[in-house]
C-alpha cells in the first residue's frame, strides 16, 4: 500500500442526497502522470478535494503520500500543489508578486524564492513580463503562471484540475508540452483531471475513467485501447459473402455477432481472444483473404463505450 | 504561525494598495482631507480637547475597516482564489488572523494618520504660540477606541464575508449591521420617556468620564473577542469549499 502515492479505499462523498464520489478505490503509483477522465459532474473535482483533505469523506479512506486525508490533511497539503479549474491568481497583483506570495507560504528562503521564480518564469517564457499585473494577461499566460505557482515549492504530488479548459488549441498544446516537460524535469507525480481524451492519451502513463462518482476502468491508455480494440475483427477478401462461413463463425462461442458487408466480414468478439484460428477457419472454407484488421480504438472510443455501457 | 500571518498580511496589504491605486485612490485622500484638515480647521481647539474625538476615532476606524473587510473572503470566493489558498499549507488561523489584522492595521493607521495631520491646522490656526496636543487620557482613549472599533468591524466583517457569496452581498449585510449598531442605540435612547433619559444623563454625569470610556472600550473588546471566537468556529475549510 505504501508504494502508491495515492491510495483510496471505498472513498465516498455525499452532498446532501447527491452522491458525488461513490466507493472509489484507486491506486496511483509515484512518478507518473495519472489521468482522471470523466464527463462534467462525474466527481473528478470532488475527488481532488477529498484527496487534499478539503472535504471530509462520507465513507471510506484516502491515503495521499502516506498521510490519511482525514487526520493528516495538513501534511498532504504541505507536500502537494494544486491547480483547480480557475487559475486562482490574484489579478490585481503582478505575476512576480503572485509567486512571491506562494513562495512565502511555502517558506522558501528569499534567495531560493527568487532563483526558483526566475527559473520557472524563464522556462515558461514569462520572465520578461513578471512585473505586469496578471489581469492584463491572456488566459493561456495565466494558466502557465498558475502551473509555475503550483510547482514553485517542488511538491511531490501535483493535482491539476482540467488545466487546459478554455484555452485555444495552440495555447492548450503549449501548456501540455510545458506540463510534460516540467513533470519529467521535476520528477513529480501528477494527478490530472480532464475530459480532453487526446490530452490524456498524450500525457498520461495511467488513466482512470469515472462516471457518476464510480470508477469504471483503470489502466494505461494502451491497455484500455487494447482491451476494447481486440473485440472487433474486420476481414476483407473474396468469397466472404456466403452463408457457410458466416454460420461457422457464429457457431463459435467466442463470437457474439457476424455482419457481412459486400466483400467484408465484421466479426464481433465477446472477449479478447487469439484471432489466428478464426482467420484459418475462413481461409480453410474457401475464402481468399486480402486483409485482416483488428480495429484499433482511440481512447475517446474506449471512453464513449464505457459511458454507453454504464447507461 | 506568526510568519504565516505576516505572509497573509503581506498579500492583503499588496491587494489593498493595488485597489487603492486604482479607481478608489481618491477615497483615502478625501477621508484625510475631511477628517485631518477640514473639520479640525473648523472646530479648532475643541478638536484636541473634547471627548468627541474619541467617538470619532472609534467610528472612523470602524468605517475604514468596513470599506475593505467585505472583500476578505467573499472577494477571494468571487475571484476564485479561495480554493487555491485553502489548498495551501496555511493554517485556518493564520488565514483568518492575517485578514483581520491587516484590516485593523489599515483602519487604525488611517485614523491615527488623520488625527496626527489634524494637529497641523489646529495648531496653525488656533495654537496662539503654544503647541496643542491631545491630552494623554484622550490619546489613550483614541488608541483604545480605534483599536476596539476596528477590531469589532474586522471580526463582524470577516464573519459576514465568510458566508457571503459575493462582495456586494457582504457589503450590504455589513452596511445594514453597522447602521443598526449605530442607529438603534441613538433612536432607542430618544424613544425613552423623558424621566428615564434624565436619569441616564444624571447617572453618566455623576460617573467619572474616564471610567465611562474604559467601560465602553471594555465592552467593545468583549464584543470583539466574542465575534472573533464565532469566526474561528465557523472557519471550516470543508464548509468554505462546499459553500
Amino acid at each position: 500500500m505504501n508504494d502508491y502515492v495515492i491510495c483510496t479505499d471505498n472513498l465516498t462523498h455525499d452532498f446532501g442526497s447527491l452522491r458525488a464520489v461513490d466507493h472509489l478505490s484507486l491506486e496511483v503509483p509515484g512518478g507518473i502522470i495519472f489521468g482522471f477522465l470523466g464527463p462534467n459532474g462525474a466527481g473528478k473535482t470532488t475527488t481532488i478535494r477529498l484527496l487534499l483533505g478539503l472535504l471530509e469523506p462520507t465513507e471510506g479512506h484516502a491515503r495521499v503520500l502516506g498521510f490519511d486525508s482525514r487526520t493528516l490533511a495538513d501534511e498532504i497539503r504541505l507536500h502537494s500543489g494544486a491547480l483547480f479549474e480557475h487559475s486562482g491568481l490574484y489579478e490585481r497583483l503582478s505575476a512576480e508578486d503572485n509567486l512571491e506570495f506562494y513562495g512565502r507560504i511555502w517558506r522558501l528562503g528569499t534567495k531560493e524564492r527568487r532563483t526558483r521564480i526566475e527559473e520557472l518564469l524563464t522556462h515558461l517564457g514569462l520572465w520578461e513580463r513578471r512585473k505586469e499585473r496578471v489581469k492584463t494577461w491572456s488566459r493561456g499566460m495565466k494558466q502557465k503562471l498558475a502551473v509555475a505557482r503550483t510547482l514553485l515549492h517542488r511538491p511531490a504530488l501535483v493535482f491539476l484540475d482540467e488545466p487546459t479548459t478554455g484555452l485555444d488549441p495552440m495555447a492548450a498544446a503549449a501548456l501540455r508540452d510545458d506540463l510534460a516537460a516540467l513533470a519529467a524535469h521535476e520528477g513529480i507525480t501528477v494527478f490530472l483531471t480532464t475530459h480532453n481524451l487526446a490530452e490524456a492519451e498524450k500525457l498520461c502513463g495511467l488513466v482512470g475513467v469515472i462516471r457518476q462518482g464510480q470508477l469504471l476502468a483503470v489502466g494505461s491508455p494502451d491497455e484500455l485501447r487494447t482491451s476494447r480494440s481486440a473485440r472487433r475483427l474486420e476481414i476483407t477478401g473474396r468469397g466472404l459473402g456466403g452463408e457457410k462461413i458466416a454460420a461457422l463463425l457464429r457457431a463459435r462461442p467466442e463470437i457474439t455477432a457476424v455482419e457481412q458487408q459486400n466483400n467484408r466480414l465484421v466479426v464481433e468478439l465477446g472477449a479478447i481472444v487469439d484471432t489466428a484460428p478464426l482467420v484459418s477457419l475462413v481461409v480453410n472454407n474457401g475464402a481468399e483473404v486480402e486483409e485482416v484488421r483488428k480495429k484499433t480504438a482511440s481512447l475517446e472510443e474506449v471512453f464513449l463505450t464505457l459511458m454507453e455501457e454504464e447507461k | 504561525m506568526i510568519s504565516d500571518i505576516l505572509t497573509v498580511m503581506w498579500k492583503e496589504g499588496k491587494e489593498i494598495m493595488a485597489y487603492l491605486s486604482g479607481r478608489s485612490k481618491l477615497s483615502p485622500l478625501i477621508f484625510v482631507s475631511v477628517f485631518g484638515l477640514f473639520l479640525p480647521f473648523q472646530m479648532g481647539k475643541i478638536w484636541v480637547e473634547s471627548p468627541m474625538v474619541l467617538v470619532y476615532s472609534g467610528w472612523a476606524a470602524l468605517f475604514l475597516v468596513n470599506s475593505i473587510i467585505a472583500d476578505s473572503f467573499a472577494g477571494e470566493r468571487e475571484r476564485y482564489t479561495l480554493e487555491t489558498l485553502l489548498a495551501s499549507r496555511l493554517s485556518d488561523r493564520s488565514i483568518l488572523f492575517g485578514k483581520i489584522l491587516v484590516a485593523v492595521v489599515y483602519g487604525c493607521g488611517m485614523t491615527w494618520l488623520s488625527l496626527l495631520i489634524a494637529l497641523v491646522p489646529v495648531n496653525l490656526m488656533h495654537g496662539q504660540g503654544g503647541l496643542l496636543l491631545y491630552p494623554l487620557t484622550v490619546g489613550s482613549g483614541i488608541v483604545g477606541f480605534s483599536l476596539a472599533g476596528a477590531g469589532l468591524a474586522a471580526s463582524a466583517g470577516v464573519l459576514i464575508s465568510l458566508r457571503a457569496a459575493t462582495v456586494r452581498q457582504a457589503q450590504q449585510t455589513l452596511s445594514i449591521t453597522t447602521m443598526l449598531l449605530l442607529f438603534v442605540p441613538v433612536f432607542g435612547v430618544q424613544a425613552l420617556p423623558y424621566g428615564w433619559k434624565a436619569r441616564i444623563v444624571e447617572a453618566l454625569t455623576a460617573v467619572d468620564a474616564t471610567r465611562v470610556v474604559i467601560a465602553a472600550i471594555g465592552l467593545l473588546v468583549l464584543l470583539d473577542i466574542g465575534l472573533l471566537a464565532i469566526a474561528m468556529a465557523r472557519f471550516k475549510r470543508s464548509r468554505l469549499i462546499s459553500d
